[in-house]
């Protein structure tokens, strides 16, 4: 077979001229990636140099008082309470009406106009701008319904983050569903199962560690959200919670942490521009473990399948 | 709903053990006997315990339409019980879609429709008080490309007797299964293993078991070999043969020699202009490989054409 190596359109061994074009592209890639991780890290330094030695200072006394003229006395209780809260408002109103849409409109709706409409207005809404929600939140939850919501309360504020991660929630959990094999369908229904059975013994199972994802994904963006809140009746400043109940809480004045945030950086004393800093160590912290939480159910999932 | 397709019938006795004899006509025709009416009685006795009397089921003037294509026309003919018979043409003569349409697996897919009859033990089974779940329950499918749930091998068996309300030794009703499709030795020691580790022609018998497993009387395979190896295309065939004696089989090939080897009924089907499918000829195996009436199957047998 000597005639083999003629054969071949070129010779098998490296050319003295590198790739240059593929080398550059790879480098561009390096460069993007080291350019985001830089800005990151030196946001994070920033605000660990700057957060870290309050709690130092005030340990558990800075996570236990409520917000306060004096920075001395200031502490960020109202506002884990309040972004705990909204975290629970979206998980118990958010995501099974999310998931349960998702879930109709993946295998049960008809595949007509009316749906396809339904499909394409759930797009554009989780598109709209966050402050919308915030003057929906305001219109309907706090004005039309104040009687029913205390007005300005945490009931509103929830039911206003609820609305705004719900196409969010819908449209991960749709495509979570949609990416599940159509052949693992047909197996189920070829042996006498019925919609119900397949959707709840072979799509959901398949689909949650994608549903989970989403839904976690949307409520760190929810915990995060300021301005929908400020319009929804999030307290700037300080308030007094006194001794009251968590029926009375609901009903009544609330922050969150963004809130508290936004609202310490813009004080006038400098002992603030820490404090802020320390605030958002907080708010990394419950983000950061609302996504431990799901990843650690999602494994489980994809495990036990 | 009056329908017994609606009912969970008690098929499987209370050992869970399979019923190895042939399940005869009479047997069924009983279950569904709420849907005769007074002016047509059951036919009685002798006529029903003849295997050949009745066929497994019988189409009568079959189309089905995808929208406003007719995928097949008029397609009529009736599946002997006990039998393996083959649908063979053309890709795009419509086998899978005639196929699906025998237990209602069509109704799955939006824009569908029906027009004829598919006769089970004398009911229409697209009449309206049928229960397509019920249908597909009593006449099992196995597919193409072998599509294990991702469960464990002994969850995938039980999957259907689970949903179906079995009660019962399940544990009794997975090895039969397993057995009887040909792998209870290579899987008994790992039935906790995922059933996608298996091998692929493993897969398509860990398929096969999961539809026994719900005592179906028909069974439909749409070209369950076509992915597989020689070696593993040959198991198949001779699990189907062993299988003729409890099931019927319905079974959709684009391999000649295994429709050849493997059936003993044969539907050719073909396309016309409209590339609407209609049956050539339905004859005994034999005669369609060696003494075919139409030209056209000489033809597509010899592998002229197709
Ligand atoms: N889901 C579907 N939607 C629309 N047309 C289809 C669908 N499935 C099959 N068809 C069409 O119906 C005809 C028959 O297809 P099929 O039954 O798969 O043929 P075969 O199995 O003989 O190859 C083909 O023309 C095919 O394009
Ligand atoms: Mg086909």
């Amino acid at each position: 077979m000597t005639t083999a190596s003629r054969a071949l359109p070129r010779s098998l061994h490296r050319t003295g001229g590198a790739d240059w074009r593929g080398l550059l592209f790879h480098g561009l890639l390096l460069v993007s990636l080291v350019f985001s991780l830089l800005i990151l890290f030196t946001l994070i330094t920033d605000v660990l140099m700057r957060g870290l030695p309050v709690f130092q200072e005030r340990g558990a006394d800075f996570l236990t008082r409520p917000t306060s003229s004096s920075p001395a006395r200031s502490g960020v209780a109202q506002g884990i309470f309040g972004t705990l809260m909204m975290a629970i408002f979206v998980s118990v109103v958010a995501f099974p009406l999310g998931i349960m849409t998702a879930i109709y409109l993946e295998e049960y709706a008809p595949d007509n106009r009316l749906t396809r409409l339904i499909n394409v207005n759930i797009r554009n809404l989780a598109g709209v701008p966050s402050v919308v929600y915030g003057l929906l939140g305001l219109s309907i939850f706090v004005l039309a319904l104040g009687p029913l919501t205390g007005g300005k309360s945490m009931i509103a504020g929830g039911l206003t983050l609820s609305a705004l991660v719900l196409p969010i929630v819908i449209i991960t959990s749709a495509e979570a569903i949609r990416a599940v094999p159509h052949s693992l369908r047909e197996a189920g229904y070829g042996v006498g199962a019925s919609r119900w059975e397949v959707t709840r013994l072979l799509v959901l199972p398949n689909a949650a560690p994608g549903i989970l994802t989403g839904t976690v994904l949307s409520l760190s963006r929810a915990l995060g959200e300021t301005a929908p809140l400020l319009l929804a009746g999030a307290v700037l400043g300080g308030f007094s919670t006194g001794s009251r109940g968590l029926r009375e809480q609901l009903f009544s004045d609330y922050t969150v942490l963004p809130v508290t945030i936004f609202d310490w950086s813009r004080r006038a004393q400098a002992e603030f521009r820490d404090l802020t800093a320390a605030a958002i160590i907080v708010l990394l912290v419950i983000t950061l473990f609302a996504n431990a939480v799901a990843i650690i159910l999602r494994n489980r999932y994809e495990r036990s399948w | 709903m009056p329908s017994t397709l609606t009912e969970p019938t008690d098929r499987v006795d209370g050992s869970g053990n399979l019923p190895t004899a042939p399940r005869t006509p009479a047997t069924a025709g009983v279950a569904l006997r709420m849907e005769r009416t007074a002016a047509q009685p059951l036919a009685g006795g002798d006529a029903d315990t003849d295997p050949a009397a009745e066929p497994a089921v019988d189409l009568r003037d079959v189309s089905v339409y995808y929208g406003s294509f007719r995928a097949v026309k008029n397609i009529t003919f009736d599946v002997p019980p006990n039998a393996i018979t083959s649908l063979i043409g053309p890709s795009g003569s419509g086998k899978s879609t005639l196929l699906r349409a025998v237990n209602r697996m069509n109704d799955l897919i939006p824009g569908t429709r029906f027009e004829g009859e598919v006769l089970y033990h004398g009911e229409n089974l697209y009449a309206e008080q049928v229960d397509p779940v019920e249908v597909r329950r009593r006449i099992g499918m196995v597919f193409q490309k072998p599509n294990p749930f991702p469960k464990s091998i002994y969850d995938n068996v039980a999957f259907g007797p689970r949903i179906n309300g079995f009660r019962g030794k399940l544990d009794e009703v997975v090895e039969s299964s397993l057995r009887r499709a040909a792998l209870w030795d290579e899987v008994k020691d790992k039935l906790k293993q995922s059933g996608l580790a298996l091998s692929g022609g493993q897969q398509q018998r860990l398929c096969i078991a999961r539809a026994i497993a719900v005592q179906p009387e028909i069974i439909l395979m749409d070209e369950p070999a076509s992915a597989l190896d020689p070696r593993s295309t040959l198991q198949i065939e001779e699990l189907m043969s062993e299988l003729k004696k409890n099931y019927t089989i319905i079974i959709v090939t684009h391999n000649m020699q295994q429709a050849a080897r493997a059936s003993d009924y044969t539907v050719f089907m073909n396309m016309g202009e409209d590339r609407a499918g209609y049956i050539v000829e339905r004859s005994r195996t034999t005669d369609i490989f060696t003494n075919p009436k139409h030209q056209m199957t000489e033809d597509y047998v010899s592998g002229r054409f197709g």
